[in-house]
């Protein structure tokens, strides 16, 4: 038990927990401002900058598809944006026209190069492939001391660790300016607290998080983990700080029994195969949501 | 071949394809349009997620009842049922708790589609859920479409729009002032939840062609790129209709033109290149109108306070100014004032004169809220006030 553990299941477990931490946090301000649907758009247009840095390149490596998938995200904000202004459309509707356009464009091109060699499509864009993410190094829970094993960790654990603790430092450093312009931007803006700037910030955090958990879970966890952690803590608590370590926990509690269901559920009902894990993941944290919604102390506001 | 295509020279299939893809393309545009003047276009992106649960269902009852479970009739059904639930929970949340409607989106959509696709891995491991195909729902698939399916998705289409041609009157009102639409006796809940039920029938309708995640761009573009081109709401329903029928029509046709230009996008994609000609184009909302105007407005800015100066006797500087003043004959290379620049110069100072007297005077201090700097007093008052003023001010002066 203990050696196939290690191997199979701890780092995907590890490395959902994280982005569902690294999702949930940036989160909670995303939905306090709103801007919930942010998270949505990115994880629609991070497919096409990923295309695009692999005809450039040629290769699937993790860098030049994260620069991709990173631009495809600040042209889709500016496109939004410009939609917004030039066109005088409300934000929804510019949202709509920009993650649509883009993602077809995406399918599109995936459609008319040669992608056949590796592994690249819609499908995997969108579940991700939690499952895959082993550790072939590990023998048992002694391999977490083995320099010489831990190297062989992958690579996405790696990543998503670092993307967690940038968002957290982000959030953190943050915090007050963050706090004040999300709740009274005029006020914010009255003390000097660079407003926009700010704003830009936060959603640039948010595709940064959403592009390195793409790569290593699919778009629906990053959209769900945005979304329905803080939406569930907000039903929680008034305070703010309650409500972000809420989020963090229900964020958690997803990432963990999601998987489990997803890898052991089946069995227990006697099916022979593990169904999605990032589609557990998600149905797992609306399920958190749902609960909230009809028996979290603060549900009415 | 493109003519060809367009020409719907290229076969059965191709045909059956741009047929249905127009029938649908009129019917989501038309609905589009509705949901875009209401401000509520983004709630389709959770109608249409939420149909995937309910179609593997679906898929698995019937094959549970000895069928292939690819009927599309009975798929529908399925993904209508989800996408309702999916909409009841959206309207729940935001009822009942204080998740905003945004959060609610993003929520049914990610946990419905989530949920979705763990179904979609139980079909795989069910003996006949291999060849089951339902991934082409994601993104359309329309190779091997059967007449039955074409006929189902045009007749779809049509109830679509006749529904959508007999609610226009009370859907127009309710999506600008649903407080007046009440106090005229029309049910705003119950007609928001008409325009939902249309969103519904045009997703599930569209799922065989376009893809449960791209049938929002065939509800939301469209209805953006209609309005640029109206300030009429019934106008931007009817051009919204056509945009979207004739990117159903030339995408699928298109898309039959060639290898490897999947339907769906292409229909979402040569939906955009309307929107950008638009947004490009068109005449008053248009990006290439606005400048034009903002250009015409600094002109006349220039000219303005070119005069001004040249009427206190003093250098024109600024070199536009300078250049639009010679280009208008106003001014010689070297400086100097020209005779009609002369004349023009003592008129744009009397203007001004003009608009402190109205400034000034106790009946006129209305009018002179509309003293912009630009707008010459002659729009503002009558021959009568303005021969009155003159006389206050006595023999206009020479510059």
């Amino acid at each position: 038990m203990g050696a196939e553990f290690v191997a199979l299941s701890l780092p995907p477990m590890l490395i959902g927990t994280l982005a569902a931490l690294a999702c949930a946090l940036p989160g909670n301000f995303l939905v306090l401002r709103r801007q919930s649907l942010v998270g949505d758009a990115i994880s629609h247009v991070v497919l096409t900058g990923i295309v695009v840095a692999f005809l450039i390149t040629g290769q699937i490596a993790a860098w030049p598809m994260m620069l991709g998938a990173a631009a495809a995200a600040v042209v889709a904000v500016t496109l939004i944006e410009v939609i917004q202004r030039l066109g005088r459309v409300d934000a929804g509707a510019a949202m709509g026209v920009t993650f649509t356009a883009m993602f077809a464009f995406g399918v599109l091109l995936l459609e008319q190069s040669d992608t056949s060699g590796v592994h690249l499509d819609v499908e995997h864009a969108l579940y991700g492939n939690l499952e895959s993410l082993i550790w072939l190094d590990a023998v048992g829970w002694s391999s977490l001391l083995d320099p010489a094993a831990l190297a062989g960790l992958p690579h996405e654990l790696t990543r998503m660790a670092i993307v967690f603790a940038l968002t957290l430092a982000f959030i953190l450093v943050l915090w007050r300016p963050l706090v004040l312009s999300t709740f009274d931007e005029d006020y914010a803006r009255a003390l000097g607290v660079p407003v926009r700037a700010l704003g830009l910030g936060l959603v640039i955090v948010a595709a940064i998080t959403a592009v390195a958990a793409f790569d290593a879970v699919g778009s629906i966890i990053v959209i769900a983990m945005f979304i329905c952690p803080p939406a569930a803590a907000r039903l929680m608590t008034n305070s703010l700080v309650h409500q972000v370590l809420w989020s963090l926990a229900f964020a958690t509690l997803s990432a963990l029994l999601g998987y489990i269901l997803a890898g052991y559920g089946p069995l227990w009902v006697g099916l022979p195969n593990t169904v999605s894990a990032a589609g557990m993941i998600a149905s797992v944290s609306g399920l958190i949501l749902a609960i909230c919604a009809v028996a979290a102390p603060r549900r009415r506001g | 071949m493109l003519a060809d295509a367009l020409l719907l020279q290229l076969g059965y299939n191709a045909t059956l394809v741009a047929f249905g893809a127009t029938a649908l393309g009129l019917a989501a545009g038309a609905t589009g349009a509705f949901l875009f003047l209401r401000k509520r276009s983004l709630v389709s992106d959770a109608v249409s997620h939420a149909t995937l649960p309910g179609l593997a269902l679906a898929f698995l009852i019937m094959v549970a009842f000895g069928g292939d479970g690819r009927s599309l009739l009975g798929l529908m059904a399925g993904s209508a049922v989800s996408a309702a639930t999916g909409l009841w929970c959206v309207s729940a949340l935001t009822r009942h708790t204080r998740v905003p409607e945004d959060a609610a989106i993003g929520a049914v959509l990610s946990v419905f589609f989530g949920f979705g696709v763990v179904l979609l891995t139980v079909i795989q491991s069910v003996p006949s859920g291999r060849q089951a195909g339902l991934e082409g729902f994601l993104l359309g698939s329309t190779a091997g479409m059967l007449f039955t399916d074409a006929v189902i998705i045009a007749l779809g289409g049509i109830v679509v729009l006749l529904a959508v041609a007999v609610l226009r009157r009370p859907l127009t009102i309710v999506a600008f002032d649903p407080g007046f639409g009440q106090t005229q006796g029309l049910r705003v809940a119950r007609l928001d939840m008409a325009l939902m039920l249309l969103v519904m029938a045009v997703t599930v309708v569209g799922l065989k062609i376009v893809g449960l995640i791209l049938i929002v761009a065939m509800l939301i573009i469209p209805a953006v790129t209609a309005r640029f081109w109206t300030n009429r709401a019934s106008v931007v329903v009817i051009l919204a209709g056509l945009f979207g029928g004739l990117a159903g029509y030339v995408g699928a046709a298109t898309s039959a033109s060639a290898p490897d230009l999947p339907t769906g996008p292409i229909i979402v994609l040569t939906s955009f290149v309307f929107f950008a000609l638009s947004m490009a184009f068109a005449p008053e909302r248009g990006v290439l109108a606005a400048l034009m105007r903002h250009r015409r407005f600094e002109r006349l800015v220039h000219l303005r306070q070119g005069l001004l100066a040249m009427a206190q006797g003093q250098h024109v500087y600024e070199s536009r100014t300078r250049r639009l003043l010679r280009r208008q004959g106003f001014m010689r290379p070297d400086g100097v004032p020209t005779a009609t620049g002369k004349n023009e110069a003592a008129r744009t100072l009397r203007d001004e004169a003009r608009w402190q007297v109205v400034r000034a005077s106790v009946n006129l201090s209305d009018l002179a809220m509309r003293d912009d700097g630009l707008t010459p007093t002659e729009d503002v008052l009558t021959a009568d006030q303005i021969a009155e003023i003159d006389r206050r001010l006595g023999p206009p002066e020479a510059v």
